[in-house]
């Protein structure tokens, strides 16, 4: 998960896009036939000009924008710098449901491109061409955006995961990286007995990393026809996870401090959080956020569930899509396609974002850029292998971001009182299970 | 509303000693008219003032650090490095200067909103104080209503109703809905059939004075310490409001300070933002200045003005 909730602005999106949902599904099909759109139209379009509106939170947007309005003069990047997270699907369903205000690109993270596009909410940007770009992406996102043909979105980053560890910390007590997850659990235990101010990692309950933990040791907890649904968190795989996870937790050597807090920042510096396990888009917070720590970090792979086992597991990650309603889809979708397809991903690269696509993942250039934040590692290279290694049967709900909403009040109980991390994770799925019939959908247990 | 006894009578110490007290308590050294010391009050006053300066300390502390400052020190004492004039600059100067922009939306939302809500409050209390009409008591118990109601539990509601009229992300949603200050009128109400005597009035309009007279040179001058009162309670409260704007505003163009700083504060969760909790404290501190400023400032006047139309000649 990428940032915190807050819930009640979460369940107002969710209430209000749900309720959308559900009449849209009840109506007629109108509207969700593919449109047809020829390269021809789409520059015509460029040549006639028109204002994109974009809300997004990509920092390195900025910079494609001025580039792509450089380009194409006519065209004007309404850039609206979005607030993260829940507050960005409050606004985003609000818009919808009024039918008013719809930016003409979202940024939608890809464990939420599911629950718009089966609203509705999205336009399928096959007939725009961009079916035909399929090759050009690594499997797990373009698994994200896609829906049997249609396309929903074009991936603008990826989060495969990797071992940020502190060698500083490390090197002191003589800690060995752990390579599979029992290693870790005992580098837990030297770790926090050498230093009891010193945890291992921080964890109280994160949805996002619960998940892409499950993800990598190959547990499949939902599965998703359409409107039918499964959820099902009892599989051996996901039996992996909670037992090294309980145990963490039972012999507490997880430090209490909630991702992206100003103590999470404080806790990554000072070597009291020595390991975090994320996707690949961290080194740009960890430079900006924990500037004190530069050259203590360095990334290895994420430790496996069986000795030698490559597997890996996307966390974050989001893609540029074009809602329904959006007034100029012709210019969105040349932006959309600039942006993440086109010139606009060498320019958002360069500034520290972690690509979708295989071009620039397999460059020797990309490959060979030696971080200084994490003494000159060449830290891309293990990601690429890490991304190249994301199994791409996974899915997400269609109403992941109300599960993810209500996480804490279920598995995050096991953090912070004597239920059992399985025990949560079944009232996670009876939660889910009982929303998603509420909402209409088919839910299989 | 009765005429004050002429006596200076000590009317706060009259009622606590009349009321039975044990005689024994008497013997000890207890000398009217001066008040005596209480250690546990004293103890509960210090403790309040650490509650409500410690955070003041720790923000005025903290602004002086640099963002690996921040990790590296405690937060109750300085770091090694000193940089708040660099911080008050880049906060200026932070994303093309957005603080300046922020900071006179907020005076904006502040003169108009908060200027406007108490000039209303001044009318409607003056009148409903003053003027007899039909329908009186539904107006009061409307404003009652009104005042137990908080503005947030509105803020839903208000939002879908701008939708449909499209005033949504301007700067009118924020505005129109602070104009109306339930608590503001029921202060002026309450002022104003306390500080202007109706013989007053009365006497102005058989000397020939309209009504619009009447208010502004009689009455006015004389509602004057309820105004001030009014209006730092409005302006406090628009000054610091933030769920409105959260909900009303999309445009970082037009937010408030407070939406602004909680913006910069969620940049540090997210993907590729830059962390500037240094910049978020610098700026917090930068916009409670002018309300301590307004605080320090009107409040004398305000005491002052209280005190004033407390005894009447």
């Amino acid at each position: 998960m990428r940032r915190r909730t807050s819930r009640l602005l979460g369940g107002i999106a969710l209430v209000t896009s749900l309720a959308l949902g559900a009449t849209a599904c009840g109506g007629s099909d109108d509207g969700a036939g593919t449109e047809s759109v020829s390269a021809e139209d789409i520059q015509a379009a460029l040549d006639k000009g028109g204002t994109v509106t974009v809300w997004s939170w990509e920092p390195t947007l900025k910079t494609v924008a001025a580039d792509f309005q450089k380009k194409y003069p006519k065209v004007k990047i309404n850039l609206v710098s979005e607030r993260s997270g829940d507050k960005h699907y409050t606004a985003l369903s609000n818009a919808i449901s009024a039918g008013k205000g719809v930016p003409d690109v979202a940024q939608l993270e890809y464990f939420s491109v599911g629950q718009y596009s089966l609203t509705k909410g999205l336009t399928d940007l096959s007939g725009f061409g961009a079916g035909k770009l399929a090759s050009k992406y690594t499997a797990g996102p373009w698994n994200a955006v896609t829906e049997g043909d249609k396309v929903y979105g074009l991936p603008m980053d990826s989060g495969p995961m990797a071992l940020f560890y502190n060698k500083k910390v490390f090197d002191k007590y003589k800690i060995a990286v752990p390579t599979t997850w029992d290693e870790y659990l005992d580098a837990a235990r030297k770790l926090h007995k050498a230093d009891p101010k010193a945890y291992i990692a921080n964890d109280t309950g994160d949805a996002g990393f619960t998940t892409s933990l499950l993800w990598q040791a190959g547990s499949r907890p939902y599965k998703v026809d359409g409107t039918s649904v499964k959820i099902d968190f009892s599989d051996a795989s996901a039996k992996k996870f909670t037992t090294v996870w309980q145990k963490l937790i039972d012999e507490k050597l997880l430090a209490p401090v909630t991702s992206w807090t100003d103590d999470w920042y404080k806790g990554l510096g000072d070597g009291s959080i020595a390991t975090l396990s994320t996707g690949a888009w961290m080194p740009a917070n960890f430079e900006s956020g924990v500037p004190n720590a530069s050259g203590q970090w360095r990334v290895a792979p994420l430790p496996a569930w069986t000795k030698g086992d490559k597997a890996s597991a996307e966390n974050g990650g989001s893609a540029l899509t074009v809602p329904a309603l959006a007034r100029n889809k012709e210019l969105a979708y040349a932006f959309v396609e600039y942006a993440n397809s086109g010139e606009g991903v060498a320019s958002r690269v360069s500034e520290g974002a972690f690509p979708a696509t295989q071009a620039e993942l397999k460059s020797a250039e990309f490959l060979g850029k030696e971080f200084p934040y994490f003494g000159g590692q060449k830290a891309n290279e293990i990601f690429a292998d890490s991304a190249a290694n994301v199994a791409d049967d996974w899915s997400y709900l269609p109403f992941q971001a109300y599960a993810n909403s209500i996480f804490n009040d279920t598995v995050g109980k096991a953090y912070i009182s004597g239920t059992r991390l399985e025990d949560g994770l079944k009232a996670w799925q009876d939660a889910s299970v009982k929303y998603g019939e509420e909402q209409g959908f088919t839910v299989e247990k | 509303m009765t005429t004050p006894v002429t006596t200076p009578a000590p009317a706060a110490a009259a009622p606590a000693g009349v009321s039975s007290p044990p005689r024994l308590r008497r013997v000890k050294d207890h000398r009217p008219g001066r008040p005596r010391r209480s250690k546990l009050l004293t103890v509960l006053t210090s403790l309040v003032v650490l509650y409500t300066v410690v955070p003041l300390i720790w923000l005025v502390i903290n602004a002086t650090k640099t963002q690996s400052g921040l990790a590296n020190s405690g937060g109750l004492w300085f770091a090694d490095d000193f940089a708040l004039w660099e911080n008050i600059r880049d906060t200026f100067t932070y994303g093309d200067g957005i603080f300046t922009r922020w900071l006179l939306n907020t005076l904006l939302y502040v003169v108009l909103g908060a200027g406007g809500a108490t000039l209303l409050a001044v009318l409607g209390g003056y009148a409903l104080a003053k003027f007899d009409f039909p329908g009186k008591r539904g107006v009061f118990a409307t404003v009652i209503g009104a005042v137990a109601v908080p503005g947030t539990a509105l803020a839903v509601p208000t939002f879908l109703m701008f939708s449909k009229m499209g005033l949504t992300d301007t700067p009118w949603a924020v505005i129109l809905p602070s104009l109306v200050s339930p608590f503001g009128l029921y202060l002026m109400w309450v002022f104003a059939s306390e500080a202007i005597p109706t013989e007053l009035l009365e006497a102005a309009r058989m000397d020939g004075a309209g009504e619009a007279r009447t208010f502004f040179t009689v009455a006015l001058p004389l509602l004057a310490p309820g105004i001030v009162t009014v209006l730092l309670f409005t302006t406090v409260a628009t000054w610091n409001n933030y769920f409105l704007p959260l909900i009303m505003l999309k445009d970082p163009d037009w937010y408030p300070l407070t939406l602004g700083l909680s913006a910069w504060n969620s940049q540090a969760e997210t993907v590729g933002g830059e962390v500037v909790f240094n910049l978020v404290i610098t700026g917090s501190l930068l916009t409670i200045l002018p309300l301590v400023v307004a605080f320090l400032f009107l409040q004398k006047y305000w005491q002052s003005g209280l005190a004033a139309g407390s005894v009447k000649e």
